[in-house]
């Protein structure tokens, strides 16, 4: 048998016994899953995966790259971004591609010609099993950087606490990323909110250096130019004594040890209307 | 360079520093190390200040480099060391850097400066155009 008929020989094997080897690779398959996908599902995209492959080794020979192996890259690709988003671990997902080479093993009565297609199938799978892997990595890339995003959403929530005062509980390190969007927030809320006292509560970050101080500064300035007055809480004493050795001025910026100190200020400086129960404004 | 700064000895990590993330990597590795050494919470705090105004300066103005950090003893104490190297630029007056409020970049002038006062002992051996290494240690009580 020469190279060139290796992939008419293989289509011949593989259509054969569609049936049975088809089978028999979703039952090593679902045996390394251990039932975390339903057999149905299982069943139809390996299936589907199967009858790709056959069409691409008759159309496009051994070359995977080819275009005639697009289907069989498509097919792949979405197993691997499913498997990558349910979880599964890299080697059940490439698991999943590689099973394919035991189905398809030779035995002792084997013929030679034989022995060597499968050589070339067996190198053919390993190439897409990589394929698959490389997706699978992408896919995870894709969700941690997602999830940096909300996080960085999620950290920076604007709460408005009384009448005319906001407040941006900071959790975390503060950056100059995470410093634009509170400050956005923060401006855009004392618009939303008609307020004209903003608290930044510090309790949550873990260290203020210059950079941090810097970012802590600009936002107020930014929040003063807009006619509010910033209160900075949550100075614990560690950070209290690191900010004097360091030598940052906050200037006359008003500063707290706590969110409630910070509000009864705010209360007091922006004549907002302390309204009692049952009483009159 | 010559002249090396107290390399911490023993086991000692290092952490390249080459972007903002690397930033707070070193930070984080700094503190786990002040914590192990028993430093008071404002130590800790102020080494680990220290470590982020370094890091910074690696980054920004060294162009990156490496940390190393590790636990140091000498007369029976026992203390946190962290050497931040970089093959930047050089600092042309070291007198000037050392300043509060100077500044060749945009931050407030206080990193360097301030990061002295925030330890213990503070070696800084630079040479212009080849680089520039700061160690510095902070010993628990």
């Amino acid at each position: 048998m020469t190279e060139q008929d290796i992939p008419a020989r293989l289509v011949e094997l593989l259509t054969a016994e569609q049936e049975s080897l088809g089978a028999a690779w979703v039952e090593a398959v679902s045996r390394t899953l251990r039932g975390r996908i339903s057999l149905a599902e299982l069943d139809r995209e390996l299936r589907e995966l199967y009858a790709a492959l056959v069409e691409g080794l008759r159309g496009g020979g051994l070359d995977w790259r080819g275009d005639a192996f697009g289907e069989v890259r498509a097919l792949l690709a979405e197993l691997s971004r499913t498997r990558a988003r349910q979880g599964f671990t890299p080697t059940e997902t490439a698991t999943s591609v590689l099973a394919g080479k035991d189905v398809l093993a030779p035995s002792e009565d084997t013929s030679a010609g034989d022995v060597r297609a499968y050589l070339h199938l067996s190198k053919l799978i390993d190439a897409l099993g990589l394929f698959t892997l490389e997706v699978y990595a992408k896919t995870r890339e894709e969700i941690i950087s997602a999830q940096a995003e909300q996080l960085m959403e999620l950290s920076t929530p604007v709460v408005k606490l009384w009448e005319g005062v906001v407040a941006v509980p900071l959790v975390g390190t503060l950056d100059s990323a995470r410093t634009q969007v509170v400050m956005e927030k923060l401006l855009q809320a004392l618009v939303d909110t008609g307020s004209d006292q903003a608290i930044i509560d510090i309790t949550g970050v873990p260290a203020v250096d210059t950079e941090v101080a810097q970012h802590l500064l600009k936002t107020v300035v930014a929040a003063r130019l807009m006619g509010a007055e910033c209160i900075i809480s949550g100075i614990r004493p560690q950070i209290a004594q690191t900010i004097v050795a360091l030598g940052i001025q906050f200037g006359d910026i008003v500063t707290k040890s706590s969110l409630a100190d910070a509000l009864k200020h705010a209360l007091r400086r922006g004549d907002a209307a302390v309204v009692r129960p049952g009483g009159r404004a | 360079m010559s002249g090396l700064a107290p390399v911490p000895d023993a086991e000692h990590e290092s952490v390249p520093i080459g972007s903002n993330d690397d930033v707070v990597r070193a930070r984080q590795l700094v503190r786990a190390l002040a914590q192990q050494c028993k430093l008071s919470l404002v130590d800790q705090t102020k080494l680990v200040t220290a470590a982020s105004e370094l890091a910074r300066n690696t980054l920004v103005y060294g162009g990156g480099g490496v940390m190393r950090v590790g636990l140091v003893r000498r007369d029976g104490r026992v203390g946190v060391t962290a050497v931040f190297e970089d093959s930047g630029p050089g600092i042309p007056d070291v007198d000037q850097a050392l300043t509060d409020g100077w500044t060749s970049g945009g931050g407030l002038g206080l990193g360097l400066s301030g990061a002295r006062r925030l330890v213990d002992d503070f070696t800084l051996q630079t040479e212009v155009g080849g680089g520039t290494q700061v160690a510095v240690t902070k010993w628990a009580r």
